[in-house]
């Protein structure tokens, strides 16, 4: 990464003539899960996991970070037409970059607390916005089965109203595009690459299965982090 | 007929369809299930279906190695079969759409950008009739005649247009469709990207070739290598004979000889 950003220097300086202090461009790497990738297993199996995080994560990374790269360089040139256009590929990789972090985050083997309900805050905020934990499963499994193409279910705060909504996002938008202060608890792949190696076209059990391991320790440390 | 529908999870309505139809074609374990559910008190089978499953032109095993047996038998023993069935039963609730041609349903149904939620299922059925007519065992090579003409008129040449229709493919976020059509106003090619269950008929435009990118069209088979799946159809299934004759029956409606007439 720090070779990267040396030739990302040179070059800029170089197509500018003379030396300059450049802000070089950040550049991402793939987070690593929090656990193994068949600790999740039979809810999500290990081959899923995988290519998920080393291939499909992988990806998003990669091409945000050379959207990024062909950002600054248009930006520095005042290309405005490149700027423009290299839009839809930073909101789509950016997105599934932030996205997946959070879903790993968002998930933990059973043995771990994945599934086991959340008290606290949490717990208490869920029973009064929508009356029980399996309220919000239940909504959230039927905006997740009945989304079609591919995109996210999201448990999510408004850290402004002080309060939980759930929203499905298309693509990889994330879910600040919903609402610049919704913040993001809980989200549910729902793109066929999540599942469908081991469900195949049956969502409904993918998203039945998948709050076997959901990380609700998570959820409630953000929630807190955000209501103070 | 659709008799490989039973060999799926699908429900009761596709059964009914079936009692109606010619019983020796079907495997007798599925015949029994069909006609003793379903027979009313005259003994007489009724049939709610609007649309049936259409087959692929082609054995299941038939696009082997390229395109995998149980690839085809989720696809569209599972999928497809899902889509007619999710339609059938949409159209039941609201006889206000029955009777139209599937052409004409999905037209009404997008309802000029704001789609009704019938849409997406009937747009699904007939984009999947298309594509697997759009793929031939032994398909590839190159088109020839008038279409190979046509690409290389608008397109400089068929590497050309192979390429930009890889890169298509490879540069659409998300699920969705490639095509290759005729546009019905410029009357020349183009290559369009569309998003989820959109097809170029909502346009008007006259589609010659169709490429499914949801990821269940290729996932079984090649993870996550879309740009393999991609290459692929286009080296050894894409059925240009096919595009051929779409693009023949296009010109009864596309005048592309017209001559270039300057207005005045």
């Amino acid at each position: 990464m720090a070779l990267r950003t040396i030739i990302t220097k040179r070059t800029l300086a170089g197509a500018l003539g003379f030396r300059q202090q450049h802000r070089s461009v950040q550049t991402f790497s793939l987070p690593d899960l929090p656990y193994d990738y068949g600790a999740l297993e039979p809810a999500i199996t290990g081959e899923i996991m995988q290519l998920h995080h080393q291939k499909h994560h992988q990806t998003y990374i990669t091409n945000y970070n050379k959207a990024l790269e062909q950002l600054h360089e248009a930006i520095t040139k005042g290309d405005t037409p490149t700027v423009a256009k290299l839009q839809s590929a930073i909101k789509f990789n950016g997105g599934g970059h932030i996205n997946h972090s959070v879903f790993w985050k968002n998930l933990a083997p059973v043995r771990d607390g994945g599934g086991e309900p959340p008290k606290g805050s949490l717990g208490s905020a869920i029973d009064i916005h929508f009356g029980s934990i399996e309220a919000v499963i239940q909504n959230m499994n039927a905006e997740g089965a009945a989304l079609q193409g591919s995109g996210w279910v999201w448990l999510g705060m408004d850290k402004e109203l002080k309060r939980l909504v759930i929203e499905i996002t298309s693509n990889q938008d994330p879910l600040v595009i919903k609402g610049p202060n919704l913040v993001p608890l809980l989200g549910i792949d729902v793109w066929e690459h999540a599942y469908y190696l081991q469900y195949k076209n049956v969502k409904p059990d993918y998203l039945k299965n998948i709050w076997k391991v959901m990380n609700w320790k998570y959820a409630s440390e953000v929630y807190e982090k955000e209501c103070r | 007929m659709s008799w490989c529908c039973c060999n799926s999870v699908c429900t009761s309505s596709s059964r009914q369809l079936l009692a109606t139809s010619d019983l020796s074609s079907i495997p007798s374990r599925v015949s029994n299930v069909g006609l003793k559910q379903k027979r009313s008190l005259c003994g007489v089978p009724k049939v709610f279906a609007y649309y049936g499953l259409k087959t692929p032109p082609y054995k299941l095993d038939a696009l082997e190695p390229y395109m995998s047996q149980k690839m085809l038998e989720v696809h569209w023993g599972e999928h497809h079969c899902g889509y007619v069935e999710a339609l059938n039963k949409q159209l039941e609730k609201n006889d206000m759409l029955y009777g139209c041609t599937m052409d004409e349903l999905i037209k009404v149904t997008y309802n000029n950008g704001n789609p009704l939620p019938e849409f997406g299922v009937a747009a699904q059925v007939w984009n999947h009739d298309f594509f697997w007519e759009s793929m031939k065992p032994g398909g590839g090579d190159m088109p020839k005649l008038g279409l190979l003409q046509l690409i290389e008129k608008d397109f400089g040449s068929f590497t050309n247009f192979k390429e930009k229709f890889i890169e298509a493919a490879l540069t659409l976020f998300g699920s969705g469709w490639i095509w290759l059509v005729l546009n019905r106003e410029e009357k020349r090619l183009a290559i369009i990207k569309t998003s989820n269950a959109v097809n170029p008929l909502v346009w008007n435009d006259i589609p010659l070739i169709g490429l499914d990118l949801w990821e269940h069209a290729y996932y079984l088979d090649y993870k996550n290598d879309k740009a393999n799946y991609v290459n692929v159809f286009m080296n050894h299934l894409v059925s240009w004979d096919v595009a051929l004759g779409r693009m023949a029956r296009a010109q009864a409606f596309v005048n592309l000889g017209e001559p270039k007439i300057p207005v005045a």
